[in-house]
């Protein structure tokens, strides 16, 4: 264990390998680390495991579970446990001497940007996550139908392994603005400016102007959470896929036989059976979208009104240094997730998924 | 598509119209035209992807002049690469440690009699609706009274901690499910039980393992958040996405290295998922209750 931690207080110190050149350097503190983090870990349980086997047979017998089982539980303790009791007691004690210890949720509800952010937070909750949904379940649907489902498929599925962060590089490009007058270099302007140039040759519209989407209040929002429906409807879409083919035939067609239209089939027979695995998408897409963080700090900032809870958590933290309002923001975002996350298990437990 | 899927399909009655095959291209496009714009600006000069749109290259590819400058530039110079070797070092062990301990935690609650095993599983279980953002104050001072921030092993640790319930969790579905009496045989020609876990039982989870391992580090190597509190954006430690997002705030100069630097940042992930993917769904339909 000494060891193992000497050898990550050398990760520390980039410089160790600097005599090889830096690409090397590189290489070999990677090596080394990779060496350490994972070799270390069965390095402990094993030498636990010979500790434990070498002692007389009662104690064996009595702390051998403990070591498999306990430093899971320390670790977790640790990092999930002990903070989470800290961040609530911490809301309500890091106020001025004598403060009431309610200061800082007073200061948060009253505090204009706050109410903000958690405004956004709602506006996130009602769009992203029903229509990720939506376009999710139609897709899964008439895919089903088409020959080179595998193919389409692939397309709306590969989103789910970008991250918030490349995701926002992409979509930064989609609502790219120029001035008027020069090209424009972002799709949706370029097709913008020419559709309503269409307008007013028609004289229905008077101008066009370019829009810069990232930074018009309200649209600007909206502009993020297309960027959530983006990565989210990949993973609406297997899920739903999956159930959907799990709907026997016979039920869809005897009411096919009985008279029904397609339409009312899938609404009336298909939706119906399938609703657990839909609950089961939203929940799961509404329990990101209240924590969303990157995609806001990555492209606006939290600028232009489009600040949200976890992004003002971030400036209270790091900005403000204060610490109080930071612990108030996640335990607002806790008591916002808890009820969902409720939801999520009790349907899971009922589809048979789970303790 | 077998011909087998395609007949069904037509006993079925599911004659695609005109119109579902229009939706279907319509979304399909949707979802690929801004990727395909990142793409291809990442192949373009900086002068052509600042005044003129992608397309355009697409339209006339012959009189664009294409280049590969973007990538030798982001590769060669500035701290992408350098991320890219930090984002290893970060995701492997972030990846491995969780794993063997929510292995070991998972045969030890389902297969170990011990003294507060129900509450410890409880606990452990419970903790999934956590959101990381709980941990993050008072985290974060520990760490800075450590020294442990800025270090690969607190964002090892990190990562492990906020990956664990959700891990034992999936691991304990299945290892719970295994046959009992391939331990009893086991234990009567004297093995232990860490001999059992070793030998057995880890070889027989390998689907539960890969599924689990997958989603991890797919959420290790695209997180954010957790890089950008505990490990910062000093270069020596950077990661993928923290030096991205360095990229987007700069405006300067490197702007236009964007493309090809998201590129990169999505190789990896990108050649994971698609090798990975069956796991990747049995993983996604199991643990879609991750904090």
């Amino acid at each position: 264990m000494a060891t193992l931690w000497l050898g990550l207080g050398v990760l520390r110190d980039p410089n160790v390998f600097s005599g090889l050149g830096p690409t090397a350097s590189k290489l070999g503190q990677a090596l080394l680390a990779l060496t350490l983090g994972v070799g270390g870990i069965w390095a402990l349980f094993y030498a636990g495991n010979v500790i434990v086997e070498s002692l007389p047979g009662r104690a064996t017998a009595f702390l051998r579970p403990y070591l498999f089982v306990l430093p899971a539980v320390v670790v977790v303790g640790v990092y999930l446990v002990y903070p989470t009791v800290g961040t609530v007691v911490e809301s309500f004690s890091d106020v001025p001497e004598g403060a009431d210890p309610l200061t800082n949720y007073r200061a948060a509800f009253s505090n204009a940007d706050v109410l903000q952010a958690i405004r956004n937070n709602l506006i996130w909750l009602l769009v992203a996550p029903a229509v990720s949904v939506g376009i999710g379940l139609a897709f899964a649907a008439l895919v089903d139908r088409i020959r080179r489902e595998a193919v389409a498929k692939a397309f709306v599925f590969l989103p789910l392994a970008v991250s918030f962060v490349g995701a926002s590089v992409i979509w930064r490009f989609m609502y790219a603005w120029k001035p008027a007058g020069q090209p424009q270099i972002g799709v949706l302007n370029a097709i913008w400016v020419s559709a309503g140039g269409v307008l007013v040759d028609l004289g229905i519209l008077a101008e066009v102007e370019p829009v810069a989407w990232l930074q018009v209040i309200p649209w600007n929002t909206l502009a993020l959470i297309a960027i959530m429906v983006w990565l989210q409807v990949g993973l609406a879409m297997v899920i739903l896929s999956a159930a959907i083919k799990g709907v026997p035939p016979e039920l869809t067609e005897a009411a096919r036989i009985d008279g029904a239209s397609e339409l009312q089939s899938f609404f009336r027979i298909t939706v119906p059976s399938i609703r657990g695995s839909i609950l089961t998408v939203y929940t799961t897409i509404a329990i990101a979208v209240l924590k969303i963080f990157d995609i806001i700090f990555v492209t606006t900032g939290g600028n232009f009104d489009t600040s949200v809870v976890a992004v003002r958590m971030y400036q209270e933290m790091f900005r403000f240094r204060n610490f109080g309002q930071a612990t108030t923001m996640a335990v607002i975002l806790l008591i916002a997730v808890l009820p969902i996350m409720l939801i999520n298990i009790r349907n899971l437990r009922r589809q048979g998924i789970g303790a | 598509m077998t011909t087998a899927t395609t007949k069904l399909k037509a006993a079925r009655g599911h004659h695609a119209g005109w119109l579902v095959k229009l939706t279907v291209l319509l979304i399909v496009a949707v979802w690929t035209i801004p990727s395909l714009g990142l793409l291809t600006n990442s192949f373009r000069t900086s002068v052509d992807s600042s005044t003129t749109g992608w397309w355009t290259s697409l339209i006339n590819p012959v009189s664009t002049e294409w280049t590969l400058a973007n990538y030798n530039r982001v590769l060669t110079s500035g701290g992408l690469f350098d991320a890219l070797i930090n984002s290893l070092i970060v995701t492997i062990p972030s990846t491995i440690i969780p794993i063997t301990l929510a292995a070991f935690a998972a045969f030890g609650f389902a297969w170990l009699k011990f003294r507060g095993r129900s509450l410890l599983f409880g606990l452990m279980v419970g903790l999934i609706v956590v959101p990381l953002q709980l941990a993050l104050v008072p985290m974060l001072q520990i760490y800075q009274s450590a020294g442990l921030t800025g270090s690969f092993l607190g964002i090892w640790l990190a990562h492990t901690g906020f990956g664990l319930p959700l891990a034992v969790f999936l691991l304990y579905n299945f290892i719970s499910q295994l046959p009992k009496d391939i331990f009893e045989s086991a234990y009567i020609d004297g093995a232990s039980p860490f001999t059992a876990f070793t030998r057995l039982v880890l070889p027989l989870s390998v689907p539960a393992l890969a599924s689990f391992a997958i989603l991890q580090f797919l959420w290790v190597w695209n997180d954010f958040l957790v890089s950008l509190v505990f490990l910062g954006t000093s270069s020596n430690v950077a990661v993928l996405t923290i030096e991205l997002a360095s990229i987007v705030g700069s405006r300067g100069e490197a702007f236009h290295l964007l493309t090809a630097a998201a590129f990169v940042s999505m190789v990896i992930p990108l050649i994971v998922f698609l090798a990975l993917q069956r796991y990747f769904v049995r993983g996604l339909l199991a643990g879609s209750v991750k904090g």
